[in-house]
């Protein structure tokens, strides 16, 4: 069996980093960032970028030495990606966030409102109910990160987790301040725009967590397969037909109903925010979907039915 | 925020190169800027890409120069000579002014319809980066232009009793001298002729208007705090239907403390543009 040999330049530098000899033909690039930590352990496999351009795009794990494009001295290019941190951790903090702070204005916790208000109560039901939708929803959340998500990649790098906290906590303290204020006007249409809401937000609930489970389904525990998802007998499955990412229609379509069950102008603008991020991951997601199956569905959209 | 001005004019430039000829400026701001990291929440659960890192950087890579279409470069180059022209008169207005009534007291008013014409046109420079012809990103573009008209229609138009502040002709100078020597380098540039002594302004007047300019505007922004707060302009108070308060004061008051992180970064990667830009090539450039 001819044995390859690796070395390791920098991408920007040209700089020899590493040079690896007798690796086995089979040996997968995540055996080779494993034997490239050794000589440089600051640089642990998930802020290793490997490639076999300095300008193109990084080698993925499962990708064999024998399958790629090199002679039995293969020359890949190295690119720090930052300090890392795991789905996991930045999914449960951003998240634990919200649920927290929004029941510190929920109970109007002291140094929020004036001291007169101190721990009182509101005396509208919509506040009640919407303090209980934006737990459910950020209790779902965690739930869900801890028992259904499968994530394809382990880490995010660091930075991320203070762009994305910061969202999260910034919006959920910005809405629940004016939700929970002492001034809080409640629905224009009452007890009948709240209802009609509140059903908007339970079925997109139920809906996006269909769609979550449809799409663990799809992948067995551990692997990081890729297959298109159809719609199953769960009804909320089938706008599958219509969309590649319902999960993110329902995303939206909670907001919306939190945003009219509390006729709140910051849960709207947060609702608008969130709809656009979401838009460009669907926008990615669905032409990913385009290009690696031949066969998709060309009826569907990415996140709004026959839109967008 | 003047300052942003030169920044992004760093960036925008590289677009005008299409045709052979030294390139004006290398790279554009987009990496560093703090606008970059647009995609607030960038976590994804099935993330096909890898991390965000790398998705933001290679976007404007260097050295990929782009054949413009004649029209687009017929647009540009009328766009760059108008925005030239029109700065032009409003300093020639100024001028003009200060030397038949000998004070900046009336200045503003007496140039404020061409100076919001112009300043407001500038708008479009959004657009180009949005349909491509200027390959600076559209965030930068739009955040430089914004803090611009955010300046001269909700402080200087809004807020009467500042207009004759001294801080204001203070940014008003920076801002003509600034988009004057920007608008000919990139007109210049188009027109595959660029002289030295443009490309010298362009990259060592920002040393001093850039701090002139900031002084101006916080100064000025400073000036119309009273205002704001005894007349509560631009603001909503609660309770009222859409649970949603504004208070315009301590907006103008977070605008200004954001200048200090702002500036510095934007300073400093002028000062090293304009290290590898002139200092690159001081051997080599002659004019021609």
């Amino acid at each position: 069996m001819k044995h390859y040999e690796v070395e390791i330049l920098d991408a920007k530098t040209r700089e020899k980093l590493c040079f690896l000899d007798k690796v086995e033909p089979q040996a997968t690039i995540a055996e080779i960032k494993n034997l490239f930590t050794k000589t440089h352990p600051q640089w642990y496999p998930a802020r290793q970028s490997l490639r076999l351009d300095p300008k193109g795009k990084s080698l993925k794990d499962e990708d064999v030495l024998q399958k790629l494009p090199v002679g039995t001295t293969a020359t890949l290019y190295f690119r720090d990606l930052g300090a890392q941190i795991s789905w996991v951790t930045v999914f449960l903090t951003e998240y634990a966030g919200p649920l927290f702070i929004y029941l510190l204005f929920y109970f109007r916790v002291p140094f929020i409102y004036g001291h007169k208000y101190d721990f009182t109560s509101s005396r509208h039901t919509v506040v009640h109910l919407a303090c209980i939708c934006h737990s459910f929803h950020y209790v779902k959340r965690l739930l869900e990160t801890l028992f259904v998500h499968r994530f394809s990649h382990g880490t995010m790098p660091l930075r991320n987790i203070f762009k994305n906290c910061t969202y999260y906590w910034g919006f959920a303290a910005w809405m629940a301040y004016y939700i929970n204020h002492p001034l809080y006007t409640p629905p224009t249409y009452g007890a009948q725009q709240v209802k009609l809401a509140l059903a908007i937000f339970v079925i997109c609930q139920l809906g996006n967590f269909s769609i979550h489970m449809a799409l663990r389904d799809l992948r067995p525990a551990g692997s990081k397969t890729r297959k298109i998802p159809y719609p199953t007998k769960n009804p909320f499955t089938w706008l599958f037909l219509l969309v590649s990412c319902p999960n993110y229609t329902y995303e939206v379509g909670s907001w919306i109903g939190f945003a009219i069950m509390t006729q709140c102008l910051p849960v709207a603008l947060f609702s608008l925010v969130g709809f656009t991020q979401m838009t460009i991951w669907a926008k990615g997601k669905h032409r990913s979907y385009l290009k690696e199956f031949r066969d998709y569905p060309p009826l569907r959209m990415p996140i709004v039915p026959f839109l967008l | 925020m003047g300052r942003l001005t030169e920044a992004a004019a760093a960036g925008s430039s590289a677009s005008v190169a299409c045709s052979a000829g030294p390139p004006p400026t290398p790279l554009p701001l987009s990496s560093t800027s703090p606008g970059s990291a647009a995609t607030m929440a960038s976590s994804e659960e099935d993330g096909t890409n890898g991390g965000a890192s790398e998705a933001g950087e290679e976007k404007e890579a260097p050295g990929r120069r782009r054949r413009l279409s004649f029209l687009a470069t017929a647009w540009l180059t009328f766009y760059n000579i108008a925005m030239t022209a029109g700065w032009l008169v409003l300093a020639i207005a100024m001028v003009r002014f200060y030397m038949e009534k000998g004070t900046h007291r009336g200045l503003y008013k007496s140039i404020q319809k061409t100076l919001k014409f112009f300043q407001t046109f500038a708008l479009l420079e959004i657009v180009h980066c949005l349909i491509g012809i200027v390959p600076t990103s559209v965030l930068v573009t739009g955040v430089q232009v914004s803090s611009r008209i955010f300046m001269v229609w909700l402080i200087t138009h809004s807020i009467k009793p500042i207009q004759n502040e001294e801080s204001v002709v203070l940014f008003l100078v920076s801002w003509t001298v600034t988009e004057i020597t920007r608008y000919s380098f990139y007109t210049f540039s188009l027109l595959d002729h660029l002289p030295y002594f443009i490309k010298w302004a362009r990259y060592n007047f920002f040393i001093i208007l850039y701090p002139v300019g900031v002084a101006g505007e916080l100064l000025t922004i400073y000036a119309a705090l009273p205002y704001v707060k005894k007349t509560g302009m631009f603001s909503i108070r609660l309770p009222n239907k859409y649970n949603v308060s504004f208070d315009y004061y301590y907006f103008l008051l977070i605008t200004m403390a954001s200048y200090i992180p702002l500036f510095p970064q934007l300073y400093f990667h002028m000062l090293r543009q304009r290290r590898k830009v002139l200092h690159g090539e001081v051997i080599v450039e002659k004019d021609d």
